[in-house]
């Protein structure tokens, strides 16, 4: 895909010749600083990698995120309305590419499945010549391809993952997520439902049998039980369940009066279709109201879980329907080209590949180590999450959380949430080596050549 | 005690669909020796035959609403569906309720055609040839139904909802005598259970109590003879293929108040089901019944939260447990009859 009159190996060899000359600067800052590092784009386009499911289980929200990305190669060459970049609180980029070289893209397959889309992205970085990676809808995923992009040399812009370990004890020097996490959930929700429930709860946990679930779980109690709430018990489920009558009746004879759902995609929409067939949330236990909590939204999986999600309790990331700048002019260019609003996965996929371009025109190079240098502790406001900053320490992006609520009157299928609580973005900071993200190290940026 | 029977009801309507499926495989197996893959897949057919339904009677027209503005700010278009217009809203939104049992008598003409093609398009050329082409032909075929409903249903669960009758859950507890709240199993998922033993009744009665069943027994037990005796015997087993998939169909079109339908629950059911028939004993129709129910009903035990404190896992391995176990001491199954694939 690339245009690149140069091969790869070409290139390499030539980074390899210029590094035994002995250089004392560092490559990316050696002369025209387009070469010394892997995938150098070297015509008039540069290739990025949108590495999304385009089938298995999230395949809508891979191809919602593949919507944003396709938006956001448009304005990036200055076509359409430009979305973002006209709020964007950094003005580096001009609508005229990236450094001036047009923005072309190829995508790949990531099937939800960690081998898969290490598979897509190494083929996007080794035969179509993929500058950077980015997107996934899980952190499985994203943890599996963030370590071969390390590896390889190109930097990864996470898509939508929500585990602690992604930016925790996965993280790496060529990795950076803008989404929130697990640890931000907690911390957002916790005030939100003790205000609405009460601090005198007794909660049971159904938490998905991986990585991202063991995370949540522990951020959610942990932040539950800080606020007064106990525990009564934490049962995981399997992945593959579909069916999880088994685990939600026994939840009753806990004496349990909340229930915590740390499950996302098909497993929630099951589980908590499940839990309001059960008739819990017309329950009364220890003289209060059955409650129903889901820490992760997402408004394209609410949907199929139809008429059970009002009234519910969550986090998540971004809403469409919030009334910043930023976020109108996306909702307004994502909705003119496709005639819906887009999800929270398209918002931060939009804003990831933004985020790319302009620390590249910032850096004024596609060196890895270049763009890691201007990403990190980087600030910037104007892309639908308010102030928001990019730690250095762990690449995490900090900003407000959003708290939200299953709506009981929908005025439309897109209309599923309603935002109860902008969380600031001081109630959900944690400190680099906090416990829940303890035993990482983003080790040292690598440029591949 | 409670938390037993509770895990027993809870088995009963897994075990259901576990037994329908099963059913239709044994059915398949045992008239037309095929091992039918795709059987999962007709199942999620039948599901999506009443996500189709509900999707017919909602088609709709949009009604330009200027009082109101839409997520662009341009004036709200309302989706008005048709079946107003004809019906008028309150019986409109009556029949809309009752989308999934109506959809039993839009799955069954469905089915049985879908079941028709399916065997006389492509497997009937697969009789001859050994099972494991047939497996990957049925298999193959199960993905490709897959990814054609994947391709005009999105990947995504669609909800769809029981009538609203049927919301709510009932208290057995409070029946029974134990505390009130402690055993209590939704009213759907009963109705489920109900619906699955008439079916299996009835396909039992069909088989027993007809002429035509008859036949067909006699052609299970040995077909060449039948075939001899002047009767043509292939048209009749197709036209148990063509039940089989209604029956697979009826348990999908029912099940999807339980849990939202999307495109891969067939195959979340098909391994389970195809233990299940092992366990029942290759060809035994009763035996693909008992053994649906009662690894429905162990799945259920391994799930509760005290078994899986002192084994953990044993929820995901438990039914392949169970039917190694009863494999080594029974190699033909619970209900096995001597000879079915062991030539």
């Amino acid at each position: 895909m690339s245009n690149s009159k140069l091969t790869r190996r070409g290139l390499i060899k030539t980074g390899a010749v210029a590094g035994a000359a002995g250089l004392a600067l560092p490559t990316y800052l050696r002369a025209d600083g387009h070469a010394g590092f892997l995938n150098a784009p070297a015509g008039s386009t540069v290739t990025l990698g949108f590495n999304v499911p385009q089938s298995g289980p999230y395949a809508d929200e891979g191809a919602d995120e593949l919507r944003a990305y396709e938006l956001a190669v448009e304005h990036l060459n200055g076509e359409g309305d430009g979305g973002m970049m006209n709020t964007f609180t950094s003005k580096a980029l001009k609508g005229n590419g990236i450094l001036g070289k047009k923005v072309e893209y190829v995508t790949g397959d990531t099937q939800t499945k960690s081998d898969a889309a290490r598979a897509s992205a190494k083929s996007m970085i080794e035969k179509d010549g993929a500058i950077m990676i980015t997107g996934g809808s899980s952190s499985g995923v994203a943890v599996a391809v963030q370590a071969l992009c390390q590896e390889a040399g190109v930097i990864f812009m996470a898509g939508l993952t929500h585990s602690n370990d992604t930016t925790g004890k996965d993280r790496r020097a060529n990795g950076f997520r803008h989404f929130f996490n697990s640890y931000m959930s907690g911390a957002a929700l916790a005030p939100v439902l003790a205000n609405a429930y009460g601090t005198d709860r007794k909660a049971y946990h159904l938490t998905a049998d991986y990585n991202w679930g063991y995370t949540t779980e522990e951020a959610v109690k942990t932040s539950t039980e800080a606020m007064g709430w106990e525990t009564v018990n934490a049962v995981k489920t399997p992945l593959t369940q579909t069916d999880f009558s088994s685990y939600i009746a026994p939840v009753l004879q806990s004496g349990a009066d909340t229930l915590v759902l740390n499950h996302y995609g098909g497993n929630m929409v099951n589980s908590l279709t499940n839990a309001v067939q059960f008739g819990l949330r017309d329950k009364q236990v220890n003289g209060k109201d059955f409650q129903i909590i889901v820490p992760l939204y997402s408004r394209l999986m609410a949907k199929g879980a139809g008429a059970n999600v009002k009234g519910i309790f969550g986090s998540t990331n971004w809403h469409w329907s919030l009334q910043d700048e930023g976020s109108k002019a996306f909702v307004k260019s994502f909705g003119t080209k496709y005639g819906f609003p887009p999800s929270q996965a398209a918002h931060t996929c939009y804003v990831q590949a933004l985020l790319y371009a302009d620390a590249v025109e910032r850096a004024g190079s596609f060196n890895p180590c270049a763009v890691v240098e201007a990403l990190e502790g980087f600030e910037f406001d104007g892309m639908g999450n308010g102030k928001t900053l990019y730690r250095a320490d762990d690449h995490q992006c900090f900003k407000d959380v959003l708290v939200v609520k299953g709506k009981e009157n929908p005025s439309s299928e897109f209309d599923l949430l309603e935002v109860v609580e902008v969380t600031p973005v001081e109630q959900v900071t944690y400190a680099p080596d906090h416990p829940q993200f303890a035993g990482g190290s983003l080790g040292t940026c690598n440029p591949g050549a | 005690m409670d938390a037993i029977i509770l895990q027993i009801l809870n088995g009963l309507d897994k075990g259901s669909a576990y037994a329908l499926i099963a059913l239709g495989l044994t059915l398949i197996f045992g008239t037309l020796g095929v091992v039918n893959f795709a059987h999962g897949a007709l199942f999620m057919i039948g599901a999506f035959c009443a996500v189709t339904l509900s999707r017919i009677l909602t088609f709709s027209h949009t009604v330009i609403d200027e009082t109101k503005k839409d997520f662009l700010g341009n004036p709200l278009k309302v989706e008005v569906p048709y079946i107003y217009d004809i019906f008028g809203q309150a019986t409109g939104d009556v029949i809309i309720d009752w989308a999934v049992p109506i959809s039993i008598l839009f799955a069954i003409p469905v089915m049985v055609a879908i079941g028709f093609a399916m065997e006389r398009g492509l497997i009937k050329h697969f009789y001859k040839r050994p099972h494991a082409d047939q497996i990957l032909v049925t298999f193959g075929l199960a993905i490709v139904l897959q990814e054609i409903i994947k391709y005009f249903y999105g990947a995504n669960p669609i909800p769809t909802p029981a009538p609203a009758a049927f919301t709510g859950s009932f208290d057995f507890g409070a029946m029974l005598g134990f505390d009130p709240n402690t055993i209590i199993y939704p009213y759907w998922r009963l109705v489920y259970f109900a619906f699955a033993a008439v079916i299996i009744g009835a396909v039992f009665a069909f088989l027993q109590f007809t002429t035509f069943g008859m036949v067909v027994r006699a052609g299970m037990a040995d077909r060449e003879t039948v075939g001899l005796l002047g009767i043509n015997i292939d048209k009749r087993f197709t036209i148990m293929f063509g039940i089989a998939a209604a029956v697979a169909g009826l348990a999908g079109v029912m099940y999807t108040p339980i849990n939202s339908p999307n495109y891969h629950m067939g195959m979340d059911f098909l391994v389970l089901s195809f233990v299940v028939v092992v366990v029942g004993g290759m060809g035994s129709l009763s035996g693909a019944v008992l053994a649906g129910f009662l690894l429905g009903v162990l799945e259920s035990f391994a799930s509760m939260a005290v078994v899986l404190e002192t084994l953990p896992g044993i929820n995901q391995i438990i039914i392949y447990l169970v039917a190694i176990i009863i494999l080594l001491t029974r190699p033909r199954g619970l209900m096995g009859r001597k000879g079915v694939m062991e030539d």
